[in-house]
């Protein structure tokens, strides 16, 4: 009671400043979040985690469902994701909403701490604080786990957390998502998910120097964790311009749809989130990001097949591709990719692509999909020449057109592969 | 003194196609289930890499993927007045091991038995009368018909998306597929698969010689297939490395492309593999178990409890944990008394090779996979009047080459020299233009008073338990039955155009170290009664209700037919009893 009381006071005295609209909307929330017994807003709340991916970065390699400490590679070192479990000590259970809503949505902790952003408060400027109190009634309803992470691993400078007020100064601008009256309540809904919680771009839109997004490139994909984050564009031939809205949909929900299987981070996001959300939630997703205008087509030719690589390729692939992935590079639907007309496949950076052949992969498996087929590996049998050839070629081949791949790229890759143990 | 670990409602022994399919449907019943498994987890990209699979040096002739006799062996003998000694190196049968069992190494030849395979006894005293059997011959009938067994067939074949033409659709003979088989409530799954030249050459002579050829049904698929489960297999690619080999093509059926995926993500089960289960508990009165005991590989023993334990290891290893646990009592040939152990059989395999012109013939014959192959059942089970002929039983004879790999098909005539200039020219000569089939004739193999398996006085395992021993001999029944259906293949491939035909049927006396199938049969068999079983119509024990023993350990004789599709069908209808019968009132579910 006592707690509701000072919030009571702290809304007359902001209206008595004369943020009257604002005053009475935080009161609201506030009401909602402080009833510890509201099942539904626990209930959205765990949604929302889920939405949001939560479970992906905080939960850690022993298991403890967001107990933290689980590696995230930056360019400028590593970060541990911290416990975000309502443990006193060493997790969120005595923070305030407040503190909680500023963490999230301004990237300032408690006492007055800047988070690096890793944590995307750059994205959950956007979502709506009632939410954000969801989020937080969910997760001090999880079991405290007593673990104390050391989230900072940076190098120089930017192991200094006050490096971030600057950072901050130069790409964070937090703003409420507003949405656009002349767009549908679907599109709003895709819109405040992708930009907000489900903080597509934080994986698929380019970087600068300074790991802030690229504002003029959004969603055109952007290296990950010895991945390529794919092409999230209207681009017919590197984006998702040639799905159809099920195509997408059913990607999302299943990990699977009739030329794509979902694998490396993305399995992860599947698995975790968005295999969990509603069909109407994906579908608002897809109505979002399918409203873009796409770039004009590219006009580029492909490697003539006499090409020496594109040889060389054509010949490995039918000894060791062509068997999955067929000798007309479709694939079979919900078990092997289909490389023609393949985002990965003809993306400027060709990471994802030469992951797979080096090292194979795995798909994900989901309750509709459970199937999770695998591609073997192939780094021990092709020599650089040699998968850069084969992928030159499947660049190359069936209307694809992508730039050709060169063994130094291929050996870089290799030696990117090994030092990684995931 | 092994850790007693808390209490799970079933505990499964190996996890093969056996055990996949009970994990799987009592997971679904709500149960809560572990499979402890002998060997390694297994999985297709990691194990079964396309990028090597192709390797016959190393999964053929080296057994990559097959039990090490150093871990588990057995003694055998043809007859008792021989001493039993130890198989050191696998032979006649391979032995899987790890999760998918022998389901990953099989040629995927997805069969039915016959309506009559399943009241054999009964059915040959009837038409041929009592005295036309062999004295010693023991076969008898199943306590299940094929019509009881009918929808369990069809279960599994659309569990695995069996490729195959129907023969026989409701009642209605229906044209290209096999006249002879019983009744189908509906089409295979998927089309047959495509056939060779050879195959089809085959296919086309048996048709001119009047008989009525059908593609073998195949567990390598003819196109992509998503079974009940949602789990996605794609269409075979005929590399022709099916058989001692992992599919890395998603392919071929196995509980690794039908099942696994889907157990996996359940709460109530957990697999254990590298775990060998040692004995099978029982309380005192030795009419319950009450788990089992296993080692893992620090050699630590466990104890886990169970409310009830499915067996279903490979035939032999299901005998000897019967055994070796004291469940019911050891057949002894002399008596014919106990069942555990008794009517063990086989499968009689024989060939013929045929050589034609190479500049007639090119059969590439490595376009090919496990199932392949055009064949005819004219002279199988009772298809035909044995009367005249002196014996009884029967098999399917194809052409079912299964692949051209080079070391087991390098096939020259038989007066070639075995090695030098003149033997390479002869391989030369032959390889493409050979019919080269060892699987050709697959006869039956019935059951004798003394063929069985019991526990070897002398040799020990390496926990110090006796290893089971095998006393198996050919009998003439099976030789003359083999012999019948050699000439007629033989004939057919005469009729193909080949210049020469080396006809190999099956000669005694039995032979450990040649391969002739892995289909070991018997041993546990079901039955009507205690006093001709050790297992009742739905695989449960008569002497422990709370066991179930699954797989061919449970057939009586063997028909003249690959076995998986009949083991399948039984696992899928011991399941429905024990989720229909036994959950609601646990205890005997045959009073006899």
């Amino acid at each position: 009671m006592r707690k509701r009381r000072a919030v009571l006071c702290m809304s007359m005295a902001l209206a008595a400043v004369g943020v009257v609209t604002a005053c009475a909307y935080a009161a609201q929330d506030n009401q909602v979040a402080r009833d510890s017994e509201d099942f539904s807003a626990i209930e959205r709340g765990h949604y929302l985690t889920i939405v949001g991916d939560c479970a992906a970065c905080h939960t850690g390699p022993d298991g403890k469902p967001l107990a933290g400490g689980r590696p995230i590679e930056t360019p400028f070192g590593y970060l541990r994701s911290p416990n975000i479990t309502p443990d006193r000590q060493t997790g969120i259970g005595q923070w305030s909403d407040d503190e909680f809503v500023s963490a999230m949505s301004k990237g300032v902790g408690r006492d007055g701490r800047h988070l690096y952003p890793g944590m995307p408060y750059t994205y959950y400027d956007k979502v709506d604080r009632k939410d954000l109190l969801a989020i937080r009634a969910y997760l001090q309803t999880i079991a405290p786990v007593r673990k104390a992470v050391d989230v900072n691993q940076l190098h120089f400078p930017f192991n200094i957390r006050a490096s971030m007020i600057a950072w901050d100064a130069l790409f964070f601008h937090p703003a409420p998502f507003k949405p656009k009256a002349e767009k549908s309540a679907d599109w709003n809904r895709g819109a405040y998910l992708v930009e907000g919680l489900m903080h597509c771009g934080a994986c698929h839109t380019p970087k600068n120097v300074l790991g802030a997004d690229e504002a003029s490139a959004t969603f055109k994909g952007s290296p990950l964790q010895g991945w390529f984050a794919p092409n999230l564009t209207t681009d017919q031939a590197k984006g998702v311009g040639a799905w159809s809205d099920d195509d997408l949909i059913t990607f999302l929900k299943t990990g699977h749809n009739r030329m794509a299987d979902a694998s490396g981070p993305m399995a992860e996001v599947v698995a975790r989130s968005t295999s969990q959300m509603t069909d109407a939630d994906l579908r608002a997703v897809t109505t979002y990001l399918r409203d873009q205008t796409p770039p004009p087509p590219s006009m580029a030719t492909p490697l003539a097949p006499d090409d020496g690589a594109v040889k060389i390729g054509a010949a490995i692939y039918r000894d060791e591709c062509s068997a999955c992935h067929k000798a007309d590079g479709h694939g079979v639907a919900g078990l092997f990719p289909a490389l023609a007309h393949a985002p990965f496949v003809v993306s400027d950076d060709p990471t994802s692509l030469l992951h797979v052949v080096l090292r194979g992969g795995q798909s994900v498996a989901t309750d509709a999909a459970p199937t999770s087929p695998a591609m073997p590996p192939f780094g021990w049998l092709l020599t650089d020449e040699q998968a850069a050839a084969v992928v030159t070629y499947i660049r190359n081949s069936w209307g694809n057109v992508a730039s050709k791949v060169d063994a130094d790229t291929v050996a870089h890759e290799r030696a990117d592969l090994a030092k990684r143990t995931d | 003194m092994a850790t007693k670990l808390p209490r799970k409602d079933v505990a499964i022994i190996g996890l093969g196609w056996t055990g996949s399919i009970l994990a799987h449907q009592l997971t679904e019943a709500g149960l809560d289930v572990v499979a402890i498994e002998r060997g390694p987890w297994r999985d297709t990209a990691t194990d079964f890499s396309p990028a090597y699979m192709q390797d016959e040096l190393r999964f053929r002739i080296a057994h990559e993927f097959f039990l090490r006799p150093a871990q588990a062996s057995l003694t055998f003998r043809n007859n008792e007045n021989q001493e039993a000694l130890p198989v050191r190196s696998w032979g006649a049968f391979m032995l899987g091991n790890g999760a998918g069992g022998a389901g990953i190494h099989w040629n995927a030849e997805t069969w039915r038995f016959l309506p009559t395979d399943f009241t054999a006894r009964s059915h040959l005293t009837q038409r041929y009368g009592t005295e036309f059997l062999p004295k010693d011959m023991t076969i008898q009938d199943w306590g299940v018909t094929y019509d009881e067994l009918e929808p369990h067939y069809d279960s599994f074949e659309y569990l695995c998306g069996t490729s195959g033409a129907a023969g026989n659709l409701k009642g209605a003979v229906q044209q290209g597929g096999n006249p002879f088989e019983g009744v189908r409530s509906r089409p295979y799954p998927t089309p047959p698969q495509k056939q060779g030249f050879g195959h089809t050459l085959f296919g086309k002579a048996a048709a001119e010689l009047g008989y009525k050829p059908f593609p073998q049904p195949s567990g390598n698929l003819s196109e992509a297939y998503t079974n009940p489960l949602g789990v996605k297999m794609g269409p075979c690619t005929y590399c022709g490395y099916c058989e001692w080999f992992g599919c890395g093509n998603y392919s071929k059926a196995s509980p690794q492309t039908t099942i696994l995926p889907v157990l996996v993500r359940k709460s109530n089960f957990e697999a254990r593999c590298e775990c060998e289960v040692t004995r099978i508990n029982l309380n005192a009165a030795r009419d319950r178990a009450t788990g089992v005991t296993y080692v893992d590989t620090s050699g630590n023993e466990w104890e886990q409890p169970a409310d009830i334990v499915i067996l279903a290891a490979f035939q032999l290893f299901n005998v000897q944990l019967l055994l070796l646990s004291g469940v019911g009592k050891m057949y002894d040939p002399k008596t014919g008394e106990g069942q555990i152990g008794r009517n063990f059989s086989h499968q009689t395999m024989s060939s013929a090779t045929a050589f034609f012109d190479k500049t007639k013939f090119n059969f590439n014959p490595f376009i090919a996979s496990g199932s392949i192959g055009m064949c005819i059942d004219e002279f199988n089970g009772d298809n035909f009047d044995h009367g005249p002929l002196g014996f009884v039983g029967g098999g399917y004879i194809g052409q079912v080459q299964t692949s051209g790999r080079p070391i087991e098909n390098a096939q020259v005539p038989f007066d070639t020299p075995a090695w030098g200039a003149k033997w390479k020219q002869a391989v030369k000569d032959n390889y493409l233009s050979t019919i080269y089939a060892p699987s050709a004739c697959h006869g039956s193999c019935y059951s004798y008073r003394t063929n069985h398996i019991d526990l070897d006085p002398t040799y020990k395992d390496r926990f110090g338990r006796p290893l089971i021993r095998m006393t198996m001999d050919l009998h003439d029944n099976e030789l003359k039955m083999s012999a019948f259906l050699t000439d007629k293949y033989a004939e057919i491939l005469q009729h193909m155009g080949a210049n020469r035909v080396e006809k190999t049927p099956r000669k005694g006396p039995y032979d450990v170290t040649k391969y002739q199938t892995s289909h070991l049969c018997g041993g546990a068999i079901m039955g009507d009664n205690p006093n001709n079983s050790a297992v009742n119509r739905y695989l449960q024990s008569w002497d422990v209700p709370n066991l179930f023993v699954q797989g061919a350990s449970a057939f009586p004789q063997n028909a003249g037919y690959n076995p998986t599709g009949t083991v399948g069908a039984l696992a899928f209808w011991s399941a429905k009893a024990i989720k229909e019968q036994y959950l609601k009132n646990p205890g005997p579910l045959v009073h006899a």
